[in-house]
């Protein structure tokens, strides 16, 4: 009762606080007045009478203090006052407050946007049910810790397993689609019956697979993609049932999925149509030993950790190995939860541009804080006046922040926009490199972020400053004439710039060795020349298949003929296998003449190449010693295989390679080494060194064993090398490849270039904001440095004037001053240098052929620095040499 | 800081300030400055309510819900803010009276028997 009482008054004396104000002055001058007529009836003059009163009513403004206070309403008026006055403030100052709010805006808009990037793939769980219960996983092998699972290893897991509520296999693939206008190439996922129900992905339409679907021989059924349904289906409801003709074969429609599943799990492809693992034509498929890049997914059983689940999948695999020891000794599996792997890589860049983003906001709080100080000189004077009438030093410094946390707000709320056009900007550069892109955005919790931190700034930037100005507005300040402290305020606004300076300096070093790194990149030899060289995956038409393994090879033959007809085509060759820097593909062998090892994982791995004579030429990979493949290496002359000098190296040290036999395919066929060529960084340029699996194989394209050649008909790559300057060459590959499209598919026609650089893509982009991020706090340092020292010279204009009166040439000033910011720059440096050295090892793994403790990239930077310092000192220097001695010394 | 009487002036005691208001007012409205008067005549000018405390502790009691208050015509006429007590003031004024003396005779109490 008393309580709502007493919050009715409340509420009455804060939304009707103008009445509330207006009736505690009415009551207080009644009282005022009744006083002063009491002493003037005890016969006091009316001039004693008023001093009277006042005395006996003390300071006005702390009686009416004390009732707000009493009336509880004090914290949101106090508020509500110094916001008004703070936006009064800054209205009256447009210029300060434009600079400070849109510097602010600078720094919030970049943590912003880069907030929304890391929160969006970094820190949100996975757009799927429990997603935390997710696990990738694959088959661990004695030199590879993610390889293929093998369809029937993943049976028995599936069977034996006590941790999972599920596990799935998928598989990329490709059908060909025909009966629905011109036969066309779709992108397929091989997926076992769980894949979809394990990962939460509901059905637009129909239903996802059955147990029992995935099983070979079952009876052929499709799930197909939302983006395929519309684009081919015209998004009819009534699709299920009807049959979508895939390699001829009628496949009944069953569901409907959305399109992707709201990212992409790493080596899993945007598919038109998934389709259950068991269809799959390929005989390798019930392997045990067969490779055939099929990964898969786990939901862990509730409650099971991912390292019971392990030790669970170790029992398994160490039982699979005993009963099977041909195809499963040394294979394990791997588990490693989805989001890791989903992020990985793009893990140690974002959290390096986050650190960056932190310190520009740094250093733009630095230059508000510098810029607050400066004004200080103006605002001593009011503080004074407002501590004289009884403001405490808490109630200063409290008005003082409220002012820097409006400037702070409303550079966050500028920042907001920044961020909604940077972080746009930023995902247009990188469609594809980011993983998770779809899912970025301003959201709640990134608005929530942007305030917290613009408070934290508020704080940050107003803090110090406030200290300062609210300690030297005592009274002595009213007798300086308002220029007290400025001593103190100078050494302030130093050691605010030698701030700004170190954290500009370790951010330029970190742009600065990452630029190396990707310079060292860029300089790194793939070992083939990726200019001018278009891939495109081709297939033959679905009749093929069933063709005999002497047919495919001439009809192969006839589009390599069609092809080096083209005018301007330098060199041209079919792959299958591996593709540099793309995809993958290895081959087990052992050395001849030792003896047949007991099983496949006694033998030995290289990545395989399978190509044409003309690839060589084609990619202008360097042949060493021997010959490369010609014409008369075909399908019924004696097997050769030509090795690159990692292999040679590897497997025969210091004996000759040439000449050498090894034995493939189990031993059924016996290749010669006939050459040797330069080694091609297959991983990538900057991991390629440190890859297990180095030595490679390539071997001929015609003489594939039969059943790998009726594989090929499916899924070949072709690789064509077009003469230098010359679009309308390219453009005729382009045409005379789809010239072919009435009886082959050509899909994927990318060239060597846009592959090498997406293998670069995520470090690029994260060079480019790295470095942008570094200007701007460089830029940010300049302009503090240029402001503290225009502040000085505008301070020493007496002094200057008394120097040039006394004789001092103009050099000797311009060298005072530049002496003088040089001085803050080296100490910011110093500072900046150490600071540099500790935390660049952080990122000791994203560097590329350069230190964490670069001597060149250093020095360079503060050269940089020192260059910025001289050109920022400049202005205000040359100011000074300009001063009029005789109107610098009447100034005083 | 008043000119008469101040070395018979008397520190008001913590808390003695609301029960010195309530009982002014208890008796019949009053305006701050007659509550402040009508104390100082009582007392003997011993004791004294300053301003920079008497407005506060109003607001405060209103606040509290132990005394009202209304605009009416002082007796020379001029619009003054008029304090009286409410149900729940009398309650508090009389828990608050008997405390008090219990605690002075307490107090004097012990010091009479030394």
């Amino acid at each position: 009762m008393s309580l709502l009482s007493d919050l009715a008054y409340r509420c009455r004396a804060l939304l009707r606080r103008r009445t509330v104000e207006a009736e505690l002055d009415d009551e207080l001058r009644f009282h005022w007045e009744r006083e002063v007529e009491r002493h003037l009836q005890a016969g006091r003059t009316q001039q004693e009478a008023i001093r009277l009163t006042r005395l006996a009513f003390g300071g006005v403004d702390q009686v009416k203090d004390s009732c707000r206070r009493a009336r509880g309403t004090d914290p949101v008026e106090t508020l509500l006052r110094d916001l008004g006055y703070g936006l009064r403030m800054l209205r009256n100052h447009p210029g300060f407050t434009i600079v400070a709010v849109l510097t602010l805006a600078i720094g919030i808009g970049a943590n912003t946007a880069l907030f929304s990037v890391v929160d969006g793939v970094l820190l949100r769980p996975l757009p799927f049910p429990h997603p935390e219960q997710l696990v990738r996983l694959h088959e661990s092998k004695p030199n590879f810790e993610s390889g293929s699972i093998s369809y029937p290893n993943f049976r028995d897991w599936q069977q034996q397993n006590h941790s999972f509520a599920a596990i799935a296999i998928a598989r990329g693939s490709g059908f060909s689609l025909t009966g629905m206008g011109a036969a066309e190439q779709l992108d397929a996922d091989l997926v076992s019956s769980d894949w979809f129900s394990l990962l939460g992905v509901r059905p637009l339409l129909g239903r996802t697979f059955l147990r029992g679907e995935d099983e070979v021989g079952a009876a052929p059924v499709v799930i197909v993609s939302a983006a395929f349904w519309r684009r081919k289906l015209g998004a009819s409801p009534a699709v299920l049932g009807r049959s979508l003709t895939l390699d001829g074969r009628a496949y009944p429609i069953v569901g409907v999925v959305a399109a992707d599943f709201g990212f992409q799990i790493p080596g899993f492809f945007h598919a038109d149509v998934y389709v259950p693992i068991g269809q799959w034509s390929n005989n390798l498929l019930q392997r045990r030993g067969a490779g055939l890049g099929i990964h898969g997914v786990g939901r862990l059983a509730p409650g099971v950790t991912i390292d019971a689940a392990r030790a669970d999948l170790q029992r398994i695999t160490r039982n699979l190995a005993a009963a099977y020891p041909e195809d499963d000794k040394g294979i394990g599996a791997t588990l490693a939860p989805l989001k890791d792997e989903v992020v990985r890589d793009v893990r140690p860049y974002l959290l390096v541009l986050l650190g960056a983003v932190g310190f520009v906001l740094l250093i733009a709080c630095v230059n508000v804080a510098n810029l607050l100080l400066a004004r200080s000189t103006s605002r001593a004077g009011e503080l004074a006046v407002r501590a004289a009438l009884g403001a405490s030093r808490g109630r200063l410094i409290r008005q003082l922040l409220t002012e820097s946390i409006l400037l702070a707000v409303a550079g966050g709320g500028l920042g907001v926009l920044v961020a909604a056009w940077g972080t746009r900007a930023a995902l247009g550069l990188l469609p594809t490199a980011l993983p998770r892109a779809g899912e970025i955005g301003l959201d709640g919790r990134v608005l929530a972020f942007t305030l917290v931190v613009s408070l934290a700034a508020g704080v940050l930037f107003g803090l110090v400053p406030a200290l300062k100005m609210s300690r030297g507005s005592g009274h002595q300040t009213l007798k300086e004439g308002g220029r007290g402290g400025s001593g103190v305020r100078h050494r302030a606004q130093d050691a605010l710039v030698i701030a700004e300076m170190a954290t500009a300096l370790v951010l330029l070093i970190g742009a600065g060795l990452m630029l190396r790194s990707l310079a060292n990149l860029w300089g790194v030899d793939p070992g083939f020349r990726p200019d001018r060289v278009t891939t495109a995956d081709l297939a033959l038409p679905p009749a093929m298949m069933t063709a005999s393994p002497d047919a495919v090879r001439a009809a192969w033959r006839s589009i390599d003929d069609r092809l080096s007809a083209v005018p301007g085509v330098q060199g041209s060759s079919l792959t299958w296998g591996a593709v540099p820097l793309a995809s993958d593909d290895e081959v087990l062998f052992w050395l001849d003449g030792r003896p047949k090892p007991a099983n496949e994982n006694e033998m030995s791995w290289a990545i395989r190449y399978v190509v044409e004579p003309g690839y060589l030429r084609t990619l202008r990979i360097p042949l060493l010693r021997g010959r490369f493949f010609d014409a008369h290496d075909a399908e019924r002359s004696a097997p050769v295989a030509v090795v690159d000098e990692v292999f040679a190296r590897q497997f025969f040290g210091g004996r000759d390679a040439l000449h050498q036999h090894l034995d493939l395919n189990g031993g059924a066929s016996r290749a010669e080494i006939v050459g040797i060529v330069g080694h091609v960084k297959q991983w990538g340029l900057d991991t390629d060194d440190h890859h297990a699996l180095r030595a490679q194989v390539y071997l001929p394209f015609m003489q594939l064993p039969d059943a790998a050649m009726a594989l090929t008909s499916r899924n070949a790559t072709v690789m064509v090398r077009t003469a230098p300057g010359a679009p309308e060459v390219f453009a005729s590959v382009r045409r005379t490849l789809h010239g072919l499209g009435s009886d082959l598919e050509v899909s994927r026609i990318q060239t060597m270039d846009e592959i090498a650089a997406g293998k670069l893509a995520a470090r690029r982009v994260s060079v480019a904001l790295l470095g942008g991020f570094a200007l701007l706090a460089l830029a940010l340092a300049g302009i503090g440095i240029y402001g503290v020292t225009s502040y000085l010279v505008g301070q020493k204009t007496h002094e200057i004037g008394l120097r040039i009166a006394l004789g001092a040439r103009r050099a000797d000033v311009l060298g005072m001053i530049l002496r003088q910011g040089v001085k803050t720059a080296l100490a910011g440096a110093a500072i900046g240098l150490v600071a540099a050295l500790a935390l660049s090892r952080l990122m000791g793994h994203l560097l590329y052929g350069v230190g964490a403790a670069d001597p060149t990239t250093f020095a360079g930077v503060v050269a940089v620095l020192i260059t910025v310092t001289v050109a920022a000192c400049c202005v205000p220097a040359g100011r000074a040499t300009g001063i009029d001695p005789t109107v610098a010394l009447r100034h005083e | 800081m008043a000119a008469a009487g101040d070395r018979d002036r008397i520190d008001l005691p913590q808390g003695t300030l609301d029960l010195l208001i309530l009982k002014t007012v208890a008796l019949a409205p009053r305006h701050g400055w007659a509550i402040s008067m009508r104390v100082q005549q009582i007392s003997g000018g011993a004791l004294q309510i300053q301003q920079g405390s008497l407005y506060p502790a109003l607001h405060r009691l209103e606040r509290r819900g132990w005394i009202k208050a209304s605009w009416g015509t002082s007796d020379n006429n001029r619009r003054a803010k008029y304090y009286e007590l409410t149900a729940s003031g009398r309650r508090q004024l009389e828990s608050e009276k008997s405390a008090w003396l219990r605690l002075t005779a307490a107090v004097a109490q012990v010091l009479g028997e030394s």
